[in-house]
């Protein structure tokens, strides 16, 4: 009974701080925003109403929601791509495929964004070498628009798009692809009815990741966006510090988090925590 | 057994990607050694007076220094806690473990403009009552990193734990020692790889935190990514790339190092 006892203390003394630094620095400050959404500037679900009837708010969250589907399917089909050489190539391939993916993952998002800004803007390398090979003569406007916004997600958000698929093609047996192509699949066949169908939890959770990282996204709109692109993180930050609204700030990040919280709920009814990782 | 291998429109849609991926990282070079003022393509002459500019402006080795101060105070302190927290489910599984290992992941999965509203309203709440400790002070951003790279480190210690066997465990339980006896001198030892991992990655996930920086600073706590944002959003100042292709060589450098050291201690 004693040791039965001291194990529980032992538990307790060892988890306490943890939680109760969360608790305190975490949970407690996000009651606080909670409350801020229900408070100011007036007590009453105001907010929440202008939310429902602010024609710029909704074109927020439309723009958020259509960048987050394009960047979602560009970025799970460019992360199989190069997922398949770094899980199934020759090793000389998997080196360099593995190369290609850690050392932009491990590269601060300003640092990425900036490398966009260098390649994409008026003056940048793109628009000089075209100019100067004479193809056009105005730079094109390729930074400062949606369309730099969705380069720099996609670049980004590849990274994390490939753990969940190297996963899936890891535990993948080869014996099953070999019996396709013994029966007389072509490679092509193989590939799309019998290597992609057994790849599905790892194309799901991939979509999953990338779709909620999406949502939330601050750093990479707000650069390459140059305040024309705006997205909802962006638009809780200028709420906050510009035009100071912080009810209305609150009210986004409160709504942004429940459906947050809705699709992680989804993805997880289809797909193991472990198969994510 | 034959294996079966990418074919070449595989390689050729892979290599497609990989040269997206290095591009931005490539097209810095040539902006950071422009000899003009501004963001632009060198034409003809080279220059290294960005590098120049960041040694000698007392900017940029300041929120560098900085960087480094909250970094290893950050990762300190939410390798301590995750380690504690991780021992005590692995040694006790006590129960609600998954609602508990759940609760500590949350600032990893709550989209991190709403952890920045949140240690916002915390810091600013602090405030009131401290100067040195809350908004727009390096304690307070020490704290706020804490918070967001301790699910982090969690993680990576439990994952390490899950691969200790039990029975070494179970033998010094049998044989008399304390927890304490048990924790420090038979688990921690196995895993301090793991323990390593979780400080260092916490320390790499503080240096590049922009994210909440963003909302918790304003003109005291500039750290290196707060003066890069700065520097990129008004007039784009030539020495963020200077300073991108120092820190992409120190990661390609780590990143190899790495490797061969996995790759030699895979061979013995």
């Amino acid at each position: 009974m004693r040791a039965y006892l001291s194990e529980r203390v032992g538990a307790a003394v060892l988890m306490a701080p943890l939680l109760l630094f969360l608790v305190l620095a975490y949970a407690w400050p996000f009651l606080g925003v909670v409350k801020w959404s229900f408070t100011l500037p007036t007590p009453g679900l105001g907010q929440y109403n202008a939310l429902l009837t602010d024609g710029l708010v909704q074109s927020v969250f439309i723009r958020t929601l259509r960048i987050a589907a394009i960047v979602t399917l560009v970025s799970v089909a460019a992360a199989y791509a190069i997922t398949v050489v770094w899980v199934r190539g020759t090793p000389a391939q998997r080196v360099i495929a593995e190369f290609c993916i850690l050392v932009p993952f491990w590269i601060s998002v300003l640092t990425r964004a900036f490398g966009w800004v260098a390649l994409l803007s008026n003056r940048g390398l793109i628009n000089t070498w075209l100019q100067s090979i004479g193809f056009i003569s105005e730079p094109l406007a390729l930074v400062r628009n949606e369309f730099g916004v969705i380069v720099g997600m996609t670049h980004f958000l590849i990274p994390f798009a490939v753990f969940p698929l190297a996963s899936s093609m890891r535990s993948l047996d080869d014996r099953v692809l070999l019996a396709a192509r013994g029966l007389g699949s072509s490679r092509m066949r193989t590939f799309w009815t019998v290597f992609v169908p057994m790849t599905r939890s790892g194309i799901i959770g991939s979509a999953m990741i990338v779709f909620v990282f999406s949502l939330g996204f601050f750093v990479t709109p707000a650069i390459l966006g140059g305040g024309r692109s705006v997205m909802i993180a962006e638009l809780i930050y200028l709420r906050i510090f510009q035009s100071p609204d912080w009810g209305l700030g609150a009210a986004i990040s409160v709504v942004l988090v429940l459906f947050v919280g809705a699709l992680m709920a989804l993805l997880f009814r289809y797909v193991r925590p472990k198969q994510l990782i | 057994m034959p294996t079966y291998r990418p074919g070449p429109v595989s390689l050729a849609l892979a290599a497609l990607v990989a040269l997206f991926l290095l591009l931005p990282l490539l097209a810095v070079i040539p902006v950071s050694l422009t000899p003009s003022r501004m963001l632009a393509m060198p034409s003809g002459e080279l220059s290294l007076r960005h590098y120049r500019a960041l040694i000698e402006d007392p900017r940029w080795i300041n929120s560098i220094l900085l960087s480094i101060r909250i970094g290893i105070v950050s990762s300190a302190f939410s390798t301590v806690l995750a380690l504690c927290f991780s021992l005590g489910v692995w040694m006790f599984q006590p129960r609600f473990t998954a609602a508990l290992v759940g609760f500590v992941l949350l600032p990893m999965v709550v989209p991190p403009v709403v952890s920045a509203i949140t240690l916002y309203f915390l810091l600013t709440s602090i405030s009131g009552f401290s100067s040195f400790f809350g908004y727009d002070t390096w304690l307070g951003v020490a704290m706020a990193h804490a918070v967001m790279t301790v699910p982090f480190a969690t993680v990576l210690i439990l994952v390490s734990l899950s691969q200790l066997d039990r029975r070494i465990d179970l033998a010094a339980r049998g044989l008399g020692a304390t927890v304490w006896e048990r924790a420090t001198r038979i688990i921690m030892p196995n895993i301090k790889f793991g323990i390593i991992t979780a400080a260092l990655l916490s320390f790499v996930l503080s240096w590049e935190e922009i994210g909440v920086t963003l909302f918790i600073t304003s003109v005291n706590a500039i750290t290196l990514p707060r003066l890069m944002w700065m520097g990129l959003r008004d007039n784009i100042d030539p020495a963020i790339a200077a300073l991108s292709v120092i820190l992409i060589i120190i990661t390609v450098l780590v990143l190899a190092v790495r490797s061969v050291v996995v790759r030699l201690r895979g061979a013995n």
